[in-house]
């Protein structure tokens, strides 16, 4: 071979990876992503049926139903509508009632959100972005809960 | 008083470091060999007085004293030792003083070892790796002070999380900022021989040992952020594409590259302007890293108390450092000559490759970590990338890869023969075969790609180590041990570091086969998985020293004995009331028997998690052997000599930049 034809034999089995690469990153972003829904843009129809999401709020105050077999019940809100969710697992040691939750799976015909993972958090302090941002939008944020340790 | 005096020595330590930055620059600049000498010891000098803050912190940690607002925040009096110790870097202030830090031992350990380094380059190096450490020293003092008072004191601290009390805790973030800080100096060298504009096969001899220094403790900080994750959270994974993993592992993947391509820079003087790019692209990925997880704009298991003003900080800091460094590359880019021919089918050409499948697999991981922020700022929705489009995109990428380092291993430079270096493996190739017969058949039913896996794993196992033995027969079986025992470590390591790579691979593909149960269970209860009997014997309450449990007692029985008890606990935290997960598990061959328990209901019914996980330590193995491989690489003597010594380079006219 000589010096062009190696040059070129490079530089074409380098395109060809990264067009593959590439090809890869794109088919992932179309298919493979999740969106964040909160429980007003699920009430107001923005979820398609059958559609993986992520839904996130609060685990509403008293909602909280167990049953043997580890099913759970629950609702989540962010203060203008409410989701019911149920869940068959082992939940995060840090689901609380009134606390933050971030919760993927699908809805059913019936309105119903089926969760296939019910997401952890690592600190008790810790509030979901996405949480925090759907309740500043349904005006129920409270600045300070959630937010970080409060500051002595 | 100690805290006053840390923080006062973390101050003086930010002018010694502004004076690092600009006097040996100068003098690198100006060839000025005196002014030079100020750099190592300023360095050594800034090591001290940032070692003095440390030091101040964590008396103040041993000794609980709550009137430091950083102690009473992440602590509590009962805590155990070792805690209070770790306790130093469980949280975002006492973290980023460790990172400044490892910062300035790599800034001193420069200076120790410049023997041998040309002056220019000395300077250079030190005054940009002083550059990093007097921003990351402001932005300590100016946005995350440590060293703030509480008046008047409180009597109880608030206690560190309590999930980060564990041993794990007391040892992954001081190796993966070794790692992460590590490619700092690198970063440094590549921006100083930038500056100084010579840039030859020398840089890669000098880089060579600091890259392999990042990487040993990256790779070895990254295997046991996993491993902690697998015993401590519960869940039973070992990797969860979570943004701060990928945040690390971008970094990780980089340094890989950077790591094969300085060795063909050092052999062949070739792959000049991509080895200087990979050494700032992976700094860079580290500092992109530290912004990802302080800032919180991504939504992580891992967030720090999230503060937006620090988030612009480290920012500005991200693109002071990264645009500065690529200005300079692209002042230089053209000053750079591509040296070394070589054929597609070489050890160049396979390093090539590396670089190209890494390089391109960093990129994904990259997209799919940004993108969801990308999104958000253009559009407003919110989306999250997850573990599907991460499967989707590395494993293609990295497949081709694992196949391609036993053939590139053997290759010859400049030009190598395939179908020789095949024949030359014809034994490797038959074993894993029949090894993948053996596993195929034995497993039965399965995923095929996991199989495939599997046997991907052995065949880089024993080709990798087969490369030794090769060597070492080379010229009959006479002579065969002092062969062995004459091979270049950093040849051998090579070996053992692909090998660790089988391993893992290994170890990965195994988790397809896992068996896992979720179910409530009460005592005398019993459950199989996989071949083996859990039995639940018994649910018993205990007090530790910060915290309460309820331990539950199980028997595994494999058929004919009791082979293992397991106490698999939830404890609730006396500081936080927060509850956590201790797992059960118990350890046969590579295979392990794991159990997570949740809550307790009707005072003896207990919710479970059970999994029957095979070859499941081999994920660990694999990298603690790569990194074992890289200290081997480090003991070799070539790495120990160093660049030999200029004679007089000062006299010389200023040398054209190659």
């Amino acid at each position: 071979m000589t010096r062009k034809q190696k040059r070129l034999a490079i530089i074409f089995g380098f395109g060809a990876v990264l067009a593959a690469a590439l090809a890869l990153i794109l088919t992932g972003l179309r298919d493979q992503i999740v969106f964040f829904r909160s429980p007003t843009e699920v009430v107001a129809g923005k979820v398609r049926p059958g559609e993986n999401f992520r839904l996130g709020g609060l685990v509403e105050n008293g909602s909280i139903e167990k049953s043997p077999n580890q099913m759970v019940r629950f609702r989540v809100t962010d203060g203008a509508n409410v989701i019911a969710v149920t869940y068959q697992g082992l939940l995060p040691d840090l689901f609380r009632e009134g606390q933050g939750v971030v919760t993927e799976g699908r809805l059913d015909p019936s309105g119903q959100f089926t969760a296939s993972t019910v997401l952890a958090r690592h600190d008790e302090n810790y509030m979901p972005r996405e949480v925090a941002d759907a309740l500043k939008k349904q005006g129920h944020w409270q600045p300070g809960k959630g937010e970080g340790p409060p500051k002595p | 008083m100690s805290i006053e005096i840390g923080h006062y020595a973390l101050v003086l330590a930010f002018v010694i470091a502004l004076f690092q930055a600009s006097v040996p620059l100068w003098g690198a600049v100006k060839r000025d060999g005196a002014l030079v000498a100020f750099g190592p010891q300023a360095a050594l000098v800034q090591l001290a007085l940032v070692a003095i803050a440390f030091i101040a912190l964590t008396k103040a940690y041993l000794a609980s004293d709550f009137s430091v607002s950083n102690v009473y925040e992440n602590s509590h009096s009962l805590k155990p030792l070792i805690y209070k110790w770790s306790g130093v870097w469980g949280n975002h202030e006492g973290s980023m003083l460790l990172w400044v830090l490892i910062l300035s031992l790599f800034g001193a350990g420069v200076a120790v070892f410049s023997r041998g380094l040309p002056d220019d380059i000395l300077g250079a190096t030190l005054a940009v790796q002083a550059m990093i450490a007097a921003a990351f020293i402001a932005f300590i003092l100016f946005a995350s002070n440590p060293f703030t008072r509480v008046i008047p004191a409180p009597l109880e601290g608030r206690d560190l999380n309590p999930i980060l009390q564990d041993p794990g805790l007391a040892v992954h973030p001081p190796l993966l900022y070794l790692g992460y800080v590590g490619f700092s100096i690198v970063f440094s060298f590549a921006a100083g021989a930038l500056i100084v504009g010579r840039i030859d096969a020398a840089f890669a001899r000098i880089v060579r040992p600091w890259v392999l220094v990042a990487w040993v403790t990256l790779t070895l900080g990254i295997a046991m952020g996993s491993y902690w994750a697998y015993y401590e959270l519960g869940w039973g994974g070992y990797w969860f594409w979570d943004p701060v993993e990928n945040a690390s592992l971008m970094p990780w993947l980089t340094g890989t590259a950077l790591l094969h391509s300085a060795i063909v820079m050092e052999k062949r003087e070739a792959l000049k302007v991509w080895t200087i790019l990979l050494a700032i692209i992976t700094f860079s990925l580290s500092l992109l890293g530290t912004f990802l997880v302080r800032s919180g704009v991504l939504t992580s298991v891992h967030a720090f108390a999230v503060d937006p003003e620090r988030g612009l900080f480290i920012l500005m800091i991200l693109i002071a450092f990264i645009g500065g460094a690529f200005t300079l590359f692209a002042m230089r880019a053209k000053a750079m000559e591509t040296g070394g021919l070589f054929a597609p089918v070489s050890r160049e050409g396979a390093l090539v490759l590396n670089n190209l499948f890494l390089a391109v697999a960093a990129l994904a991981v990259f997209v799919g970590t940004l993108y969801p922020l990308a999104l958000e700022g253009v559009t407003g929705q919110k989306i999250s990338v997850g573990p599907p489009f991460f499967n989707l995109t590395t494993i293609p990428l990295m497949l081709p890869l694992f196949v391609a380092i036993p053939f590139g291993q053997r290759l010859a430079w400049k030009r190598g023969d395939l179908l020789g270096v095949t024949q030359r493996m014809s034994w490797a190739i038959g074993v894993s075969v029949l090894a993948l017969a053996g596993i195929a058949y034995s497993i039965a039913r399965g995923p095929v790609l996991a199989i495939v896996a599997i046997g991907l794993g052995v065949f880089i196992l024993i080709a990798s180590l087969d490369d030794i033995r090769e060597r070492a027969a080379r010229g009959g079986f006479e002579g065969f041990f002092r062969r062995l025992f004459n091979l270049p470590r950093a040849f051998i390591a090579t070996c053992l570091a692909h090998a660790g790579v089988g391993i893992m691979v290994i170890g990965i593909a195994f988790t397809a086969f896992e068996k896992e149960k979720i179910l409530s269970m009460k005592p005398g209860d019993s459950t199989t998985l996989g071949e083996f009997t859990l039995t639940l014997t018994g649910i018993a309450p205990l007090t530790g020293p910060n915290y309460t449990a309820t331990v539950a007692q199980f028997q595994v029985h494999d058929g004919t004995k009791v082979v293992a008890e397991l106490r698999p606990a939830k404890r609730i935290y006396v500081g936080r009331r927060m509850p956590t997960s201790e797992v059960g598990r118990h350890r046969i061959g590579f295979s392990e028997v794991y159990v997570a328990i949740g809550e307790t209901s009707e005072g003896d019914r207990v919710d479970l998690r059970a999994y029957w996980k095979p070859f499941v330590t081999l994920i660990w193995l694999g990298p603690a052997l790569m990194g074992f491989a890289g200290l081997v690489s480090l003991s070799d003597r070539r790495m120990r000599v160093g660049a030999p010594r200029p004679v007089a380079r000062r006299n010389e006219k200023m040398e054209p930049a190659e």
